[in-house]
């Protein structure tokens, strides 16, 4: 496992995903991924579901990537990657010489439309078989490559183009699924959450550097502020994921086997959750009077949602 | 089996489960011509961020946040023998003017600025704020 130690060090190394992609101005996406792919030091094989990470870094004849990089569909970035793994660790077992002094280690990236929806079923096969790889859901809520439609991913309240705001709407009705206890109950032997804010950058590093390197499926659902579909500036990216973690809207947190689970980050000051919707324009419409008690849901699921965490963590179950 | 570097020079060296680098001479870590970091999204910006050697204290939380890989790293080693990375530019092909490392630059007067794409960086820098006029 690659140390991380600190940021001076870490910023040494050279980078494996490099810029003149085309995501927009400040998006999140490759920020995580620059964390997850320079938290290793051995060869990588990526495989990437449909979306705009894989859109923007592989526009014909360009690639982005300084590692091994498969593309093939929507729905199957976890299929294609325990396939590269199974291929490879046939060939090693048939011969031994096989690439004996390289160490290789598969990654699957996914928008949350590709994990929580129609990749879902590709991931939790691939977790159950038992492969030895590492998934990231690039969690931005929205299918933003196609205009921003709703996915089981985006939180109650949110205006896409598929749960618009208006005068009889208030915008996404059901609830953000539980994608992380859910990779967790497969008895994954890692999952975490993970955010690309600037104060969180160890956490998501060491986090990615962990699961890399733990033998077997483990999971990071990682929050991707998105500018364009959840409006905001593009330079309160870090900002907007940071204020994510203080208002326990997405917390920091990691299970090892299914079961022990550790917070790994506690706001001093939990924030109110208008700290965070406030900042985005998506959620504009839910600072109207008739809209109040969805803010008051909003509050009442997050503070729900961190007791449990609490208890569970103190439980040690 | 073939090396990574005979293996692209045609599709039909590629061997099933070699792990293959993006680049054209793997050896020399020389990026093609199709790699996008030899692509050019400066034409995307309307301001550019500007850097001031003077101030900055290598925290390295621009180069951590930067989604566009833009900041230009000099491996050094401080006085305790460790190694650690000293931020000597920006790669303006690849900046996109988001002004996410402005917004996390936390010196009390920024080392990261954001000016006009026409205004010349050494004009930008005897611009810079001082400290009674921020
Ligand atoms: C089978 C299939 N259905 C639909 C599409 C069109 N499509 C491409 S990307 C995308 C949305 C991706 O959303 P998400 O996975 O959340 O990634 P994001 O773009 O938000 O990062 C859709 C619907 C497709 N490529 N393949
Ligand atoms: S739409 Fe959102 S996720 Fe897609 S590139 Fe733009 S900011 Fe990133
Ligand atoms: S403005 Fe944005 S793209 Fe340009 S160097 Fe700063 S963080 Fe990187
Ligand atoms: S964030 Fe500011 S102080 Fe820190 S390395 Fe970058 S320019 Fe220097
Ligand atoms: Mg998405």
């Amino acid at each position: 496992m690659k140390k991380i130690t600190n940021l001076k060090e870490f910023a040494c190394t050279p980078d494996r995903f490099q810029g003149g992609h085309r995501l927009c101005p400040g998006c999140a996406h490759s920020m995580i991924v620059r964390e997850v792919v320079n938290a290793t030091d051995d060869d990588l094989v990526i495989s990437t579901a449909t979306g705009c990470l894989e859109v923007c870094s592989a526009i014909y004849p360009y690639t982005s990537w300084d590692v091994s990089w498969i593309h093939v569909g929507f729905e199957n970035a976890a299929a294609a990657i325990s396939g590269a793994e199974a291929m490879y660790k046939a060939l090693s077992r048939k011969d031994k010489l096989y690439n004996e002094d390289r160490r290789v280690k598969f990654v699957a990236f996914g928008g949350d439309g590709g994990t929580y929806d129609i990749g879902f079923q590709s991931l939790s096969g691939a977790v159950e078989r038992g492969h030895d790889f590492l998934y990231v859901c690039l969690d931005n809520e929205n299918y933003a490559n196609t205009g921003g439609q709703r996915s089981s991913a985006t939180p109650i309240g949110a205006h896409t183009s598929t749960s618009p705001r208006g005068r009889v709407s208030y915008g996404e009705k059901q609830k953000k699924k539980d994608i992380t206890m859910i990779m967790a109950a497969h008895g994954a032997p890692y999952v975490a959450t993970a955010v690309p804010s600037t104060k969180h950058w160890k956490d998501l590093a060491t986090k990615a550097a962990k699961a890399i390197s733990t033998v077997g499926p483990t999971f990071i659902n990682a929050l991707s502020p998105c500018t364009t579909e959840w409006k905001f500036k593009p330079e309160e990216t870090t900002e907007i994921a940071d204020l994510a973690v203080e208002t326990c809207v997405f917390p920091l947190y990691e299970i090892e086997d299914g079961r022990k689970l550790r917070i790994t980050y506690r706001p001093k000051d939990k924030l109110p959750v208008e700290e965070y919707l406030s900042k985005q324009g998506r959620f504009s419409h839910l600072f109207k009077p008739e809209n109040k008690w969805i803010i008051e849901e909003w509050q009442k699921q997050v503070d729900d949602y961190w007791d449990y965490l609490q208890r569970r963590e103190e439980a040690g179950v | 089996m073939a090396t990574p570097k005979e293996m692209l020079t045609t599709w039909d060296k590629v061997q099933f489960g070699a792990v293959l680098p993006a680049f054209e001479d793997p050896e020399h870590k020389k990026r093609s011509k199709f790699h996008s970091y030899n692509y050019s999204v400066a034409d995307w910006r309307v301001e550019k961020p500007v850097f001031n050697r003077e101030l900055c204290i290598d925290c390295d939380f621009c180069w951590v946040s930067c989604p566009d890989s833009c900041f230009i790293v000099e491996e050094v080693v401080n006085k305790r023998g460790k190694k650690q990375a000293k931020i000597v530019g920006i790669n303006y092909n690849l900046c996109k003017g988001c002004a996410v490392c402005v917004e996390v630059c936390p010196t009390p007067i920024k080392s990261l600025l954001m000016f006009p794409e026409y205004v010349d960086n050494d004009e930008a820098l005897k611009q810079w704020p001082t400290k009674d006029n921020k």
